[in-house]
């Protein structure tokens, strides 16, 4: 576990880079800083590591303040990856993927394995790689070196800032599933800085957003994206980033809470006027408790009107429903089978809260595309 | 009409003094080889002392660069109240005059590694001995070895100087001939001594080759 306790930075030339900081990671969590240019992930990052040495608060790791460990040992327990790899141009793939184990004197044979088992993971063929320069490998093959050279001394905790950076978008992605994989996998502790809300969102188990050197909101992806705490994290992680993942919109957002319902127990005549009345083609049947029953058509009552006493009579079963915890996302998918286009939301107890339908969604994306709010 | 005279002179000194010549030029070899090897023995751990200390960044190339500016005559002659005549002064002020380039491209080619690498090699845990061993010399070597190499050939024109104290060399020859007004002479000092330097610019030029790592060519 990593803890922050009013980590502060002040650079010699007076400036404050990093204001109080309070948090903690946690023992094989992803977590992802993300923010501006400037606003102290760097500095955040490498206090870490004690490339850059905290001037405030206590920083410490397994319970360790990291100030009263020798700095060479603490960095031998973490893995480093920066943007531009910084591979050692005058090693092979190799000689660079063993030098931690070297440094730490581990064998030869068993480095070599290490080296090969290395490669394998970071998916290069150590028959092709392991004897090539950096110079001859591409960028994207350059960095997955950079991880296998970080992990290959098996740290608990990595270090990445803004790893995937200078790829390409396609590169990128790869790297990153990779890198999520290698996560599941390894069960490594794993503080990453990026720039890219995507990546921040794909990769973080929770994700810290700063600004001016200060940590405005610590969150899972989800939770940011559903709270944002702050206007600037709203505006950081961008607005229309909700229509792009409608898997963050929850449903009780975009439903309509005032759906027409009926007792079971009222005739068909009254029930066409009440639907004309509301201007809708269906009721939701629920009793008393407001516990959902099913469901009537206009379609239903009209054929039945002069054969049956009540609409308990003709009501028809929900097929598909959502619960409140739903989002957006389970709400399209399920709207194209759902009878008349009409999705109740209904609570655990059963209890209907609400309603999605097809104009409901509609309504939602095309306000959005119009410009408009929600 | 004098271009051949003065051949012939070239030719007719030649055969008069080819043994002496040979002695001349291994002095002058000799006052080279320990000069620059007096240099790269204090110049390169100065440069990586003014690498890594930067007090010492103005102070160490600033007196090395003002020994660079000393006329070589001059500096013979500061030297000999300390050395007096003759070989010893001689290799003192060449191993002077060679110190720049050697201090200033060691101190380059270390600050010239690409701070990324530093910067991997620190955040893995290298301790900065480590680094300067495995990461900064070995890239800053071909560098290193290019400032020797031109410390090499400036050394063999100066070398010449060393005549004038009696320590002997190529320069015996243009002293000489100076003296006596014999062109041929000068030219029997001057040539070998041009072709000395080409010769160790070329072999050293295959060293700054052969010690650029790898990863790099
Ligand atoms: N050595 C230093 N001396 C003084 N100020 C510094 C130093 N290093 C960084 N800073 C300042 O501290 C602030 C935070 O820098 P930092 O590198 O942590 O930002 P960052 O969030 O990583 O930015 P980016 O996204 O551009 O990498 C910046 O304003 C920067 O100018
Ligand atoms: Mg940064």
């Amino acid at each position: 576990m990593i803890k922050f306790e009013n980590v502060s930075k002040t650079y010699p030339d007076g400036f404050q880079a990093v204001k109080s900081l309070n948090f903690e990671i946690k023992d094989g969590e992803f977590l992802v800083f993300i923010g501006p240019s400037g606003c102290g992930k760097t500095t955040t990052m490498k206090m870490i590591n004690r490339l850059v040495s905290h001037t405030g608060g206590t920083l410490s790791v397994d319970g360790k303040d990291i100030k009263k460990q020798d700095p060479v040992k603490l960095r031998r327990t973490m893995g480093y990856v920066i943007q531009q790899a910084g591979l050692f141009p005058h090693y092979t793939i190799e000689q660079n993927i063993a030098l931690m184990p070297e440094l730490k004197g581990w064998d030869e044979k068993k480095k070599k394995d290490r080296v090969i088992e290395m490669l394998n993971l970071v998916g290069l063929d150590p028959e092709l790689f392991a004897k090539r320069y950096p110079k001859e490998l591409s960028g994207g093959q350059q960095q997955r070196v950079g991880v296998a050279r970080a992990l290959a001394a098996d740290p608990d905790i990595v270090l990445m800032d803004e790893p995937f950076g200078a790829l390409d978008p396609i590169t990128r992605e790869q790297l990153q599933d990779e890198l999520l994989r290698l996560q599941r996998d390894l069960k490594k502790t794993i503080v990453f800085v990026t720039h890219d809300m995507d990546e921040a969102l794909k990769l973080g188990d929770r994700i810290a957003v700063m600004k001016d050197g200060e940590l405005l909101q610590l969150d899972t992806p989800d939770m940011l994206l559903r709270e944002p705490s702050h206007g600037f994290v709203e505006e950081f992680i961008g607005k229309n980033r909700l229509y792009q993942n409608p898997e963050y919109i929850p449903v009780t957002d975009l439903m309509r809470k005032d759906p027409s319902t009926s007792l079971p127990d009222r005739s068909p005549g009254k029930a066409i006027t009440f639907m004309r009345q509301r201007k809708t083609d269906t009721l939701l049947i629920t009793d008393t408790q407001g516990i959902l029953l099913g469901i009537v058509s206009a379609y239903d009552v009209l054929a039945n009107i002069d054969t049956v006493a009540t609409i308990g009579e003709i009501i028809k079963p929900v097929t598909h429903m959502l619960k409140p915890t739903d989002t957006a996302q389970d709400a399209l998918l399920n709207v194209v089978e759902a009878k008349n286009g009409i999705l109740p939301v209904v609570d655990e107890q059963g209890k209907l809260v609400g309603i999605v339908t097809r104009g409901t969604l509609l309504t939602m994306f095309a306000n959005h595309w119009a410009g408009g709010e929600v | 009409m004098e271009n051949i005279s003065l051949w012939e002179q070239f030719i007719r000194q030649f055969n008069l003094r080819g043994p002496e010549l040979i002695g001349a030029t291994g002095v002058h070899i000799k006052l080279v080889l320990i000069s620059m090897l007096i240099a790269i023995v204090i110049g390169v751990p100065a440069g990586i002392l003014v690498a890594r200390v930067k007090g010492l960044r103005t102070p160490i190339i600033g007196v090395a660069s003002i020994l660079q500016t000393i006329p070589g005559l001059a500096l013979l002659g500061f030297m000999i109240p300390i050395f007096g005549i003759g070989t010893i002064t001689a290799v003192a002020a060449l191993f002077l005059y060679s110190l720049l380039p050697v201090i200033r491209n060691t101190f380059t080619g270390i600050k010239d590694v690409d701070p990324a690498i530093i910067e991997a090699a620190k955040g893995m845990g290298l301790t900065s001995r480590q680094i300067l061993f495995r990461v900064q010399l070995p890239l800053a070597l071909s560098v290193i070895m290019a400032g020797i190499r031109t410390a090499t050939v400036i050394n063999v024109g100066t070398a010449t100087l060393a005549a004038f104290i009696g320590a002997g060399g190529l320069g015996d020859f243009i002293f000489l001939g100076i003296t006596r007004n014999i062109d041929a002479l000068i030219l029997l000092g001057a040539i070998p001594a041009a072709i000395l330097a080409l010769v160790f610019d070329y072999l050293l030029g295959l060293v700054e080759r052969w010690t650029t790592p790898r990863g790099l060519k």
